[in-house]
């Protein structure tokens, strides 16, 4: 493998509603950002990804208007995937594995605000046996939460903890949507969404952008004298058939911690992609993660821009990294319903 | 439970979404604009393409449109089509004519019908101008424009107006 490293992040502030903002509006100040911190432009860049949905817009090709926000002249070469630009990232990586870049520039828009995400998100679903009964999110993720709560994975007071957490950390994080602090008594008064969730366990409505630029070993010093390496990184499905998965574990994340080899690694940070309150206790249970400060940036619950949050957590690693001089940080990723899809990214701090 | 014999071999399973659809900020501006009757393009600051409509963006350059840039209402033909089958739903009657529409000083062009006009006289590169409503009848909408009708100047090749890089 190709040493590759992050050199730059940056992330719109997460909006609860953009209004007139476009999607091009909203991805331009943080692709200008990312350049004028590291002095470059898209001259330097080799290959361009992002991540985005075309349903969240609501019309069809949405993602080659993005490109807009792109300088494109002289031609670039770009690519887009249907996912969280955290997949955008994962194909810039083997983009430079394969010798085609040495550069790449990652971007991710989303805004939720304009249409139901509810709908929107239950049609990415199975299109034959589940779609067609219009499941919203929330209640599949309930599903899950359910599943472990009755076997004892997770308890209901690691879900509250979960969410008075998020708040405190959202200090942390300058582009946090949501940052009023809460204590039991305010969680317990929301009424369920969909049981056992109550609307606090669950993430807010989120408009914003996020953007980052990876490099090979050679280029990465020429961008930054603090490049963080991406030591490991991992993806992997499983079966689109709610019925037939196992939702109190997920072997597919057991199986990307072994190829990542991540059993003996001492983190110093993680970011998790944990939309829900459940799924925070759930994933530090599952990857080993009790004793390491988890979600500092508050994560999805005081911000969650579909299509980015997971880059997000990549970006908030990187920076977590970078400023408290830390050695080991993970990452996690996700999309589908219920951890469907995971990825986990093991960044390092040059030794 | 359904009695039928023949098992069923479709379903339908409609889909409809519902979007609050926003212009975009720099599209805004223009449709402010274009409410009063004026056309207003923007330009972008580094490589000084003007466009009409906006979208917030010079996606030459990727950077902000944020020069306002008056135009008028005349401009040339610099494509066109001839509809003949009818669409459900639209009220003009076939033959008609859309064309894309090049306004002077602008480095795009939009889509609008051609009328007041016999067909077989149209061609690329005629000059043309907006005929608008009436003003009370004015929006936030290209729409505002009824059509553009043909006028007497010569015609323009549409080869000189490829945009230039400065």
């Amino acid at each position: 493998m190709k040493r590759v490293a992050i050199v730059g992040y940056a992330q719109h502030p997460i909006l609860k509603n953009a209004g007139a903002l476009n999607e091009v509006e909203l991805i331009m100040p943080v692709v200008h950002q990312l350049f004028n911190d590291l002095g470059i432009s898209q001259k330097d860049i080799d290959f361009t990804c992002s991540g985005s949905c075309d349903y969240l817009q609501g019309a069809a090709f949405a993602f080659v208007e993005g490109l807009s926000a792109i300088q494109t002249n002289p031609p670039i070469k770009e690519s887009h995937v249907e996912m969280d630009a955290a997949w955008a990232m994962y194909e810039s990586m083997l983009k430079i594995q394969m010798g085609d870049a040495e550069t790449a520039l990652i971007y991710g828009f989303g805004k939720s605000s304009p249409g139901d995400l509810d709908a929107i998100i239950s049609l990415q679903m199975d299109p034959y046996y589940i779609s067609p009964l219009w499941p919203d999110r929330v209640s599949l993720a309930a599903l899950q939460a359910r599943v472990l709560l009755d076997q004892n994975v997770i308890t209901s007071e690691q879900m509250l903890a979960s969410v008075i957490e998020a708040r405190a950390n959202s200090k942390n994080n300058k582009n946090a949507l949501i940052t009023d602090l809460i204590d039991e008594a305010d969680y317990l008064k929301n009424e369920m969404v969909s049981s056992p969730l109550n609307k606090l366990d669950c993430p807010p409505i989120s408009d914003g952008s996020s953007a980052m630029i990876i490099a090979s070993e050679e280029k990465a010093y020429e961008f930054t004298d603090h490049p963080i390496w991406i030591e490991g990184i991992d993806h992997r499905i499983e079966s689109s058939n709610l019925g037939s998965r196992n939702l109190a574990t997920s072997d597919t994340l057991q199986a990307s911690m072994n190829q990542l080899n991540l059993k003996n690694i001492k983190f110093d940070v993680a970011e998790l992609h944990t939309q829900f309150s459940h799924e925070l206790p759930f994933l530090k249970s599952l990857l080993n993660l009790q004793d390491v400060p988890t979600n500092l940036s508050g994560g999805p619950l005081v911000g969650n821009v579909m299509m980015c949050a997971g880059l997000d957590a990549i970006g908030k690693t990187y920076e977590s990294l970078k400023d408290n001089q830390f050695t080991h940080g993970l990452a996690h990723a996700t999309s589908g319903p219920c951890l469907q899809h995971n990825m986990l990214v093991h960044l390092e701090t040059q030794k | 439970m359904s009695t039928e014999d023949t098992p069923k071999d479709y379903s339908e399973s409609p889909i409809n979404l519902e979007y609050f659809y926003t212009a975009g900020s720099a599209t805004t501006r223009f449709l402010n604009q274009v409410k009063e009757g004026n056309i207003v393009g923007q330009g972008c600051p580094k490589c000084k393409a003007v466009y009409v409509p906006p979208r917030g963006s010079c996606p030459r350059c990727g950077v902000a449109t944020d020069i306002e840039v008056p135009l008028t209402d005349k401009g040339c033909i610099e494509s066109f089509t001839v509809v003949h089958i009818p669409i459900p739903g639209n009220p003009i009657v076939p033959p008609y004519v859309c064309a894309m529409i090049r306004l002077d000083g602008a480095n795009i062009s939009f889509l609008h019908l051609i009328q007041d006009v016999d067909i077989e006289n149209i061609r690329i590169g005629m000059r043309i101008q907006a005929v608008w409503k009436p003003k009370e009848e004015w929006t936030h909408s290209l729409e505002n424009i009824k059509w553009f009708a043909p006028i007497d100047e010569p015609d323009v090749d549409v080869a000189t107006l490829r945009f230039q890089e400065s």
